[in-house]
This record gives structure tokens, C-alpha cells and sequence, in this order.
């Protein structure tokens, strides 16, 4: 076990910067998601870590150990590819056996260890299988035991539930979260699924064209981006622009917003301020309330009714904004009516204009 | 995929026949016809040409078994085979590979060209091309003794190692064809699966890459060994007067001897022996795929 740092790397693929001088420490048995769109460097990055591919500069080390141009075989780590990669020549259990036996272990220590891990991946009963006569969720569990028999130091994730469908997607998530803090493992997943980098993961890394965007706790991320970018990826926002007045902005046509939360900035330069559609009241009541310093009026252009909640879309000098009303059974506004929108200043945060 | 094709042909052999009629009309009429003729002629004792009397025996047959000849001879040319099929191997293999998984885009057409074109080539062109390469005072010889400081004499003409080269030149680009798609079938996430468990490239060939492209290996094989166990052209023309195969012994009962009756029985033996050996390595080979 092991923690991983990378400082700054950087890939460079012909003209392309596939990663720009990225910087990023994952500790010691903590649970990572690097989060995305796709062409963001994610893959890219993971495939450094794992050997792949060798970065351009910058270094890499597991455990304190600098591996940057130590190739793949070497580094004792474990990967789960997005299509499994099982070995389709081989049985269930020789598929996880292959770790323990090109390293050449006694063959009565690769029978015990790989019944351990069929255990702990609950397919004890299904070593004698071909890969092909199981189901994702199962072909998903066995390249997880196959990875992780041979006791990696780190171990790496691509994109691994993005084959199978919905609902199995949650049951492994939990299960794979399950199999992690067993076995304590050091884990880096690649994700462009923010559900499930927000679900699962202690610490998230947003990557944008070959750039760490921020890192951080999930919560930390969510209530505090510190781009536009980064709050809209991870979840909804609304984004409002205008000059900095110290401890807010103030828009176009005069409206000042507050924030509570956020970068601090010299007054009269360009930001941004986001807020979470949850985060805001809607109503109709025209009058002052107290802890609510910002206040907006608009009209309703659109509502969708999900069930628990509701979305509304609200029109406010060609901003349309997003909030969302959790359904607690009181009267539900119509489509083209006026409304208040309001929210607390520390619902806000301040973003520097990129 | 078998239990597919089994449903698939039971509800729609009828709408499939007039897709398969041409093509077994046309086996009938140009294998068939032709071979039954000659398992005929096999039991003849001469031609039923201008009106020589004939009769039906199996003195042909028994021919093969009372000359120890042509028992070498069969054995001469079940050792061209195999040699042949293994340099095929040697030398096919690693291009297939390169060609599936190293290159891409234009270098990988530029190189696929590059081992079709003996396909497109006459094989008598061919053949006559490595006599001028292999005689002495040839094109090899010459270059050779250009470059090297020392006098050396290149005559590989007419001899067992020039037989080989013709071969393999004809018939490595079946290895080649075969192997490379089987090879390109194999995901790369196999290999690289692979190397993250800690196997050297080296173990990820012989453990994953080599038993996944066994099919390959084993068409290649088939397609290799089976005509030059019965070549005639490149044992005659580049190995001389050692060039004396069991498929050379035929082609003379054909076209210089004239006895069409003992060179079908001999077509038949081979046929027949070369049957024999795929059904026994079938089984082991299926088991190694």
C-alpha cells in the first residue's frame, strides 16, 4: 500500500497538450476519482500512473519511489480496464491467477490467494467459468479479484462501471467502495460520471484540457468551486457576471449580489458568482425576509416535475435560472408567473474571472 | 456462434439454397466430375485412348508399397512441408504481429502490400527471378562478393535450401493473412492487462497473444503444408536434380511418362496420407486454440 504523487507532468502528443503540468497527491489508502469530460486528460493521467506511457517532464512516485520511467510490469500495480480485459483463453480462476503465476508463486499459495479474492468479490463458486459465460456485473468483479490477488501497491480504475447499466452501476459502486476500505487500498478512478465520482470517492480531481481545475473533498468541490467550470461540471449552477464590489458583484444593470463564500477580490474586476439551483427560494412574495440579502424577480418559463422535486426555469433579463424545489406539498407555481427568487449570501461563492 | 448457425440454417435452408446453388453446381462440375475421373483412371491399367485395351486393378496402389521409392519420396516431401510450414512460421509470425499491432495508417498499408505482392506475382516469374538471385555468379553471389573483402562463392541453385527458399517465398504470405487477422482480433487491453499484472512482454506473447492467435496459426499451417507436400514447380525449376519429390514423381506420370492410372493413385495416397495427419492434429491443435 502505498500513496501516489505526481508533480508537475506533462504529456504532450504532437501539438496537443494532453496534460499540462499537473500536480496531484493522492494519500495513502484514500479513495480518488479523476473527474472530466472526455479529452480532458484523465485517462491520460492514469495511464502515467500506471506505466503505460512515460510523461514528457514532471515525476511520478508510488510510495516514495520515483517510477516515471519504470515501465508498467514493474510498478506492482493493479488496473481495471472499462472492458474488463479478461483473458478469453483462460478460466474464471486462471484469469485471476495469471499475476500470482508469472511471478512464479507455488502453485498451492495462487490456489488459496485466488480463492480469497474470488471470495472477497463474492464468485467463489465460479472459477471454472470462461469469461464469456458471465454476466458485466460478474466479467466487473472478476477483473477486480485478478487486479488486486497480486497485492498491488496502487490500485487504478478506468472508467469502470461505464459498460454496465443503472441500477447494477449502483450495486457495484457500493460493492467496489465495500472492497476498497476491506483491503484499505490506495484507488484512483477515471470517471466522466459526476454521480459516481460524488458518491463514492474521499477526494475528486476536475480535469480540463490537461489541467488539474481543483481538487479536493467531494463537499469541498461542490460548495466551494472555484471556477465556473468546476461548478458547473460537478452538479448545477447558476452563474451570474459582473465587477467585483468587495464582497459580491453587481450585474449589468445595477443588481448587486451578495456573496458569503469564495475567492477574495479586488473591488471592480470581472467575476462570477454561483449559485446552487437548490440553494434558492422561489415565491411570490414580494417583501423584504431577513438573512436573504439577495433577491431577484423574473417570471417562470418552464416547469419540470420530477417527483420528489420540481425544476423551474425562471426568466430574468435574458438569464434563464435553474432552481429546484423539493416537493413538500405546498402549491406548486405556474408556468408564466412572476416570482421572487431569493437566497442567502452564503449560499454564494465568489469566482475570479477565468 | 455454432448453436446460431445450426437455428439459422434450419429455418432458412430454403431461402439460402439459391444463394449456395451456384457455388456447388460449379464445385460439382469442376471438382467433382474431374476427381471422380480420376479416382477411375486410378484403377485402370492403361488409358482407354485409341482403343487400347484396359482393365480394372489395383496395381497402381500396390505399386506405392512395393517400391520403397516412393515411400522416401512421400517422406522427402512431408519433411519439405513441415520445414516450410515452420520458416513460414519464423518469418510470417513477427510480421503479422508488427503489421496488427506496432504499425498504423500508411506504413501498415505500405508493409501489407509489400507481403501481398508474391499473390500478385506469376508463380513461373517468381520462381525464375530466385534462379537468377540464387546461381553462382547470380545476383546474390555478385552483390555479395562487392560488399564482403574476402572471395566467397553463393551457388544455392539446385539444391534442398533454394527448394525451401522458393516455398516459403510462395507461401509465407498465408501466414502472414492469417495471422494478422487474428492477431488485429486480439484487444490491446489484453496486453496491457497483461503487463499490469507484472508479465513481462515476453510472458504476455507466450501466455495470451500467442494461444488467442492460435487459429491463425493453425489456417496458416493448413494452407501452407497441404500444397507443398504436392508441389512440383519450385522442387523442379530451383532444385534440379535434387529436387526429386513425391509431387515432382507425380507431375512426370502426367506430362512425361504418361501413365495417368499410377500418377492418380499416387495424387490419392497423398490425398489420403494428408487427410490422415490433419484428423490426428486436429485434435491437439483445437485443444492448443
Amino acid at each position: 500500500m502505498a500513496g501516489v504523487q505526481v508533480s508537475d507532468v506533462s504529456r504532450i502528443f504532437g501539438a496537443h497538450k494532453a496534460l499540462d503540468d499537473v500536480t496531484i497527491d493522492f494519500a495513502d489508502g484514500g479513495f480518488y476519482a479523476l473527474l472530466g469530460p472526455s479529452g480532458s486528460g484523465k485517462t491520460t493521467l492514469l495511464r502515467q500512473i500506471a506505466g503505460f506511457d512515460f510523461p514528457d517532464s514532471g515525476r511520478i512516485s508510488i510510495g516514495g519511489e520515483s517510477v516515471e520511467r519504470v515501465p508498467v510490469e514493474k510498478r506492482r500495480i493493479g488496473m481495471v480496464f472499462q472492458n474488463y480485459a479478461l483473458f478469453p483463453n483462460m478460466s474464471v480462476a486462471d484469469n485471476v491467477a495469471f499475476g500470482l503465476s508469472v511471478r512464479g508463486e507455488a502453485k498451492a499459495v495462487i490456489a488459496t490467494e485466488v480463492q480469497r479474492a474470488l471470495d472477497l468479490v463474492q464468485l467463489a463458486k465460479l472459477g471454472v467459468r470462461r469469461p464469456h459465460q458471465l454476466s458485466g456485473g460478474q466479467r466487473q468483479r472478476v477483473a477486480l479479484a485478478r487486479a488486486i490477488v497480486t497485492k498491488p501497491r496502487v490500485l487504478l480504475l478506468d472508467e469502470p462501471l461505464g459498460a454496465l447499466d443503472k441500477a447494477l452501476r449502483v450495486d457495484m459502486q457500493i460493492e467496489l467502495k465495500r472492497i476498497q476500505r476491506e483491503i484499505g487500498i490506495t484507488t484512483i478512478f477515471v470517471t466522466h460520471d459526476q454521480e459516481e465520482a460524488l458518491t463514492m470517492s474521499d477526494r475528486i480531481g476536475i480535469l480540463r484540457d490537461g489541467r488539474l481545475v481543483q481538487e479536493g473533498p467531494p463537499e469541498e468541490i461542490y460548495d466551494r468551486p472555484k471556477s465556473e467550470f468546476a461548478a458547473t461540471f460537478l452538479g448545477d449552477a447558476n452563474i451570474f457576471r459582473g465587477d467585483t464590489t468587495g464582497n459580491g458583484i453587481r450585474l449589468p444593470d445595477g443588481t448587486a449580489i451578495a456573496a458569503g463564500a469564495g475567492a477574495t477580490l479586488a473591488a471592480g474586476t470581472k467575476a462570477s458568482c454561483a449559485v446552487r439551483p437548490e440553494r434558492i427560494r422561489i415565491g411570490t412574495d414580494t417583501g423584504a425576509a431577513d438573512g436573504d440579502a439577495n433577491m431577484l424577480k423574473g417570471q417562470v418559463s418552464k416547469r419540470i416535475f420530477a417527483g420528489n422535486n420540481s425544476t423551474y426555469f425562471v426568466e430574468r433579463a435574458g438569464q434563464t435560472l435553474k432552481v429546484i424545489v423539493q416537493n413538500t406539498g405546498a402549491d406548486r407555481l405556474a408556468e408564466g408567473q412572476d416570482v421572487v427568487l431569493r437566497w442567502s449570501p452564503e449560499s454564494t461563492v465568489l469566482i475570479a474571472a477565468t | 456462434m455454432a448453436v446460431r448457425g445450426a437455428v439459422a440454417s434450419r429455418s432458412g435452408l430454403r431461402s439460402a439454397l439459391p444463394l449456395l446453388a451456384p457455388a456447388y453446381l460449379w464445385l460439382t462440375v469442376a471438382i467433382f466430375l474431374p476427381l471422380s475421373a480420376m479416382v477411375f483412371f486410378s484403377f485402370m491399367t492403361d488409358l482407354p485412348l485409341s482403343g487400347k485395351p484396359w482393365a480394372f486393378t489395383l496395381g497402381n496402389y500396390a505399386a506405392f508399397f512395393s517400391q520403397g521409392l516412393y515411400l522416401t519420396l512421400l517422406l522427402a516431401s512431408l519433411r519439405l512441408g513441415l520445414e516450410v510450414t515452420l520458416w513460414c512460421v519464423v518469418i510470417g509470425y513477427p510480421a503479422a504481429y508488427v503489421l496488427a499491432k506496432v504499425l498504423r495508417g500508411r506504413s501498415r498499408e505500405a508493409i501489407f502490400l509489400l507481403v501481398i505482392l508474391p499473390f500478385w506475382s506469376n508463380g513461373l516469374v517468381r520462381i525464375f527471378s530466385w534462379a537468377m538471385v540464387l546461381r553462382e555468379g547470380g545476383i546474390l553471389d555478385t552483390a555479395l562478393n562487392a560488399v564482403l573483402p574476402f572471395r566467397i562463392n553463393i551457388d544455392l541453385m539446385y539444391s534442398y535450401p533454394a527448394v525451401i527458399i522458393g516455398l516459403v517465398h510462395s507461401y509465407v504470405p498465408y501466414m502472414v493473412l492469417t495471422c494478422y487477422l487474428t492477431l488485429q482480433a486480439i484487444d490491446d487491453s489484453l496486453i496491457e492487462a497483461g503487463r499490469s499484472l507484472g508479465a513481462s512482454r515476453l510472458q504476455v506473447l507466450k501466455r495470451v497473444i500467442i494461444p488467442l492467435s492460435m487459429p491463425g496459426l493453425v489456417a496458416g499451417a493448413a494452407l501452407i503444408f497441404v500444397p507443398v507436400v504436392g508441389s512440383f514447380m519450385e522442387p523442379r525449376i530451383l532444385g534440379g536434380r535434387t529436387g526429386t519429390f513425391y509431387g515432382t514423381v507425380i507431375e512426370d506420370q502426367f506430362v512425361a511418362v504418361f501413365n495417368w492410372p499410377l500418377g492418380a493413385a499416387l495424387s490419392f495416397i497423398l490425398l489420403a496420407v494428408v487427410l490422415v495427419i490433419l484428423a490426428v492434429a486436429s485434435p491437439v491443435l483445437r485443444r492448443a486454440a
